[in-house]
């Protein structure tokens, strides 16, 4: 699906008011544009998961094996001795509503499954129905059913269209999280082969090659090397392209995405800027080429398989500590599952900033630094010289991205550095940022182009958001700090802000970076004059 | 489900049970199984049952830690953090937790959304929904305590003084208490709500009218016998002793609205184990809100952590060697 074969923007209908049938009745309707296409058998025969075959959504026989039932009602009654989260939120809901209008896709689409409620009801019935004496013996007045086909598709569907950003669990009364809920539907739905190519294939790339986009190492060489002369280009300087390179004192591990397209490749070039500015005794690696982990859209088990290389990159480096680039549910992996899973990384050394001195206390455990708290630390301590006024052109405003932001708490950070490297920077409303930040609607692997409707319905709210100020402060550059909001909020601005472009953090903070020997620079990362200069040769 | 069916369900589940409770007595005169017997066996389901669930949930492990974040996490020393919506120190757990648990702070965040012509979003504050949360709790437990009357030969000077603040205004004789009203008003706005609202209509099942019906005839049938039906509240008082000394004696003379109230108190307490009211064990229990935000500077075990199969640098580099030679990419084997 492309753009131009949405309605136009103005034209997007959207009704919040529920359907006549209850929900229980209403059977789930694959319109093209909201789901995504299932995952290629090779891709799941790599990664040893069951049940590989071709097969198509809107088929009636999904080939499931003959005993589906059986093997996802085991999987659920395992996951509830194994999860207290998951048991809890099966059983303590009490249908208040208040997440109702908090998610983006509801929002977005007026689909009433998509109120978080309702898309944990759809599991709870079926938990109800199983695992709960009162559940059986009341049926349909306790809200249980059995589980059918038609209720599997439904949790396909609706599973595969909710991007786990947790921004209903901050305003549950109980913290009831979908994501713990939906990530728990997709691992059941994993068991009998139902899964997305989107988030199979890249799981399946990451596993053999290292990164989620299949680059081999010297494939990664190549795009290193085309933006190090790229930078030569705009500031004069060869920059160091340290790789795999055993003993240096930090590893530096980022999205795939930041290699591969734009434009998230400015952003890659500002973190080579800034590590060889520094002098920064660093390097890259091909075989942990992937800071994102699209594990965390699968399974808990597929988190830990392809996050294990990171820490044992590490250790076979012989590096001292980890420092992590931008991207959104690369964090919550790092924050929330890396050292339970795959800790604990005693090998390595408690970070320390060589730069400034600074410890970082809050990732002595796993030694792992966000690269916003390690540039924060850097501006605040006067180790670069700036010039924000290079940024002049650009009215910026900032994007939570919702993992870091209500996963990891890291809102601050991001916003000092903005502060230091342009001009002007402007809020989006308080109930869009921060903690109440809303998802770009492409996340947890849905940000693919047959699913392009629903994305652009999910992504409503924040584009909502960024047209107000957009349209009250002339806003022009929308910021975030996650490699899937580069290459998602770039189509949504598209549809729904055209004039407002998608940026990285360290690619403005590289474009207000003053280098050390440095010629006379005139073009920003993405090769356009900086504000001004232009004019003034008008003149 | 229609919603329409399960409103209507779960009210006749509560008329049927009230009158299940006047035939009982009035007709049948079985004034001791529910005078006595049922309030027994209500509580025993209900402390075994709450048990239980609670015991239940305790036992299955918590093997990451997932706090939502809902502010500025502990980072370096000069950046703000939330200490309470962020929390790193256990002190920082119980602030939010109390936050959570006696002032609803979650719900307090409550916005409603709208989607006008354009389309564009608008936001309004909606504290209501927090607002008739916290009347309804706290006037639930402010009856509650009130009852403590019967339950103790000398009335505790906390439970005279709560009534007399409670029935301050003297409005009716005998004294209409303001927790009565706020309850019911409160249960009528929860009540209104689901039915009223399409989309909460639409999510409502049984289950959440039942309760609702449930402790909304607890509240009416304990203001019809003070204020209309009265009841000689020493008998009452007699009964009640009764159950704690473990010698019930049913008093004559008690009406028929009595025994229905404690029929409807019995069958809440016995249904709270099965049902969603378990919610406020639950809430002390969530993973999202009872772990500190720590993760990166304190090690978390997983107790059932197993190993995995991964592909290691070996296997990747033996796939990939004469290319990453070529490339100029250090290799560990040549």
């Amino acid at each position: 699906m492309e753009l131009d074969k949405l309605p136009k923007p103005e034209e997007m209908q959207i009704d919040l008011t529920p359907p006549e049938s209850g929900w229980m009745d209403t059977p789930v309707n694959m319109r093209d544009g909201t789901y995504s296409y299932p995952a290629a058998a090779k891709n799941l025969k790599i990664l040893d998961m069951p049940n590989p075959r071709e097969w198509s959504v809107t088929a009636d026989d999904w080939k499931l094996p003959q005993n589906w039932q059986e093997i996802i009602l085991e999987g659920f009654k395992e996951r509830l001795e194994k999860y207290r989260s998951f048991k809890l939120f099966m059983d303590i809901c009490v249908r208040c509503g208040a997440c109702a209008d908090k998610c983006h896709f509801f929002i977005g689409s007026g689909d009433p499954k998509n109120m978080p409620v309702l898309r944990a009801e759809l599991l709870r019935s079926v938990y109800r129905k199983n695992f709960s004496t009162l559940g059986r013996m009341l049926g349909r007045f306790s809200g249980s059913r059995e589980l059918t086909l038609p209720v599997l598709k439904e949790w396909f569907y609706y599973f595969f269209q909710c991007t786990e950003c947790r921004r209903c669990s901050v305003y549950c009364p109980y913290g009831i999280d979908t994501a713990e809920v939906t990530m728990i539907g997709r691992e059941l739905l994993n068991l009998v082969g139902l899964n997305i190519n989107w988030v199979i294939e890249p799981v399946a790339n990451c596993f053999r090659t290292g990164n989620h986009l299949g680059i081999p190492p010297h494939g990664l060489i190549d795009m290193w090397e085309f933006m190090v002369d790229d930078i030569e280009d705009i500031t004069g300087i060869k920059v160091d392209l340290p790789v795999n390179k055993k003993g240096a004192e930090i590893l530096f591990v980022t999205p795939s995405g930041d290699y591969f397209a734009d434009p998230g490749t400015y952003t890659c070039m500002g973190y080579l800027m800034l590590f060889h500015e520094l002098g920064l005794d660093y390097t890259w690696s091909t075989y942990a080429s992937e800071g994102g982990n699209f594990g965390l859209f699968t399974s808990h088990e597929m988190i830990k398989r392809l996050n294990a290389k990171i820490y044992a990159e590490a250790k076979r480096l012989g590096v001292k500590w980890i420092i992590g680039g931008e991207c959104g549910h690369m964090w919550r992996v790092m924050h929330q599952y890396m050292e339970t899973m795959n800790g604990p990384a005693d090998f390595l050394e408690e970070p320390v900033s060589p730069i400034t001195g600074t410890k970082f206390e809050n990732s002595k455990q796993t030694k792992m630094v966000h690269i916003t708290e390690f540039t924060s630390d850097l501006i605040r301590n006067g180790k670069l010289k700036l010039d924000p006024s290079r940024n002049d052109r650009f009215r910026v405003t900032y994007h939570d991205s919702c993992n870091p932001a209500r996963a990891a708490g890291l809102m601050e950070e991001p916003r000092y550095v903005l502060r230091n490297v342009v001009n002007n920077f402007f809020e989006m409303p308080e109930n869009s940022i921060r903690e109440h930040t809303y998802c770009c609607g492409g996340g947890a692997g849905l940000g693919n182009d047959e699913n392009l409707d629903m994305r652009m319905r999910g992504g409503f709210p924040r584009a909502n958001a960024v047209r107000h100020v957009r349209d009250k402060h002339d806003v022009n550059r929308l910021i975030c700090m996650c490699a899937i909001d580069r290459a998602t909020l770039t189509a949504l601005m598209h549809y729904w802000a055209p004039d407002v472009e998608v940026g990285g953090i360290h690619e403005l903070l590289a474009n207000a970076l003053i280098m050390e020997g440095e010629h006379e620079r005139k073009l920003d990362l993405r090769g356009e004059p900086f504000s001004g200069e232009e004019e003034d040769e008008d003149v | 489900m229609n919603a329409w069916f399960s409103v209507f369900t779960a009210l006749v589940a509560v008329i049927a049970l009230v009158l299940l409770a006047m035939l009982g007595v009035e007709t049948i005169g079985l004034k001791s199984i529910f005078g006595v017997i049922i309030p027994y066996v209500a509580f025993v389901i209900f402390f075994v049952g709450v048990a239980y669930r609670i015991i239940g949930w305790a036992k299955v492990p918590v093997p990451f830690r997932i706090p939502t974040t809902g502010g500025q996490g502990k980072s370096l020393p000069w950046i703000k953090a939330s200490y309470t919506d962020a929390p790193w120190t256990t002190l920082g757990v119980i602030l939010r937790m109390a936050l959570e648990v006696l002032l609803f702070r979650s719900l307090f965040r409550n916005t409603k959304a709208e989607v006008r012509e354009g389309p564009r979003i608008t936001y309004a504050s909606a504290q209501w929904l927090w607002l008739a949360g916290i009347l309804f709790h706290y006037s639930f437990l402010t009856i509650i305590l009130r009852h403590a009357r019967f339950f103790f030969e000398n009335v505790p000077s906390f439970v005279e003084m709560l009534s007399s603040v409670d029935g301050f205004f003297q409005i009716l004789v005998p004294t209409l208490f303001l927790s009565d009203l706020a309850f019911l008003a409160a249960v009528t706005y929860l009540f209104l709500r689901r039915v009223v609202l399409p989309q909460m209509r639409y999510i409502s099942l049984p289950a959440d009218y039942f309760p609702l019906f449930l402790i909304g005839g607890i509240g009416i049938s304990g203001v019809l016998m003070r204020q209309v039906w009265k009841v000689d509240l020493l008998k009452v008082k007699e009964l009640t002793m009764g159950w704690f000394t473990f010698h019930p004696v049913v008093p004559e003379g008690l009406g028929t609205i009595f025994y229905v109230h404690v029929f409807l108190v019995s069958c809440l307490l016995a249904y709270i184990p099965f049902s969603k009211i378990m919610h406020m064990g639950g809430v002390f229990l969530s993973p999202t809100r009872n772990l500190a935000n720590v993760n990166r500077s304190e090690r978390y075990v997983n107790p059932w952590n197993y190993p995995v199969k991964v592909h290691t640098y070996d296997e990747y580099e033996d796939e990939f060697r004469e290319k990453m030679k070529e490339a100029g990419i250090p290799v560990d084997k040549e």
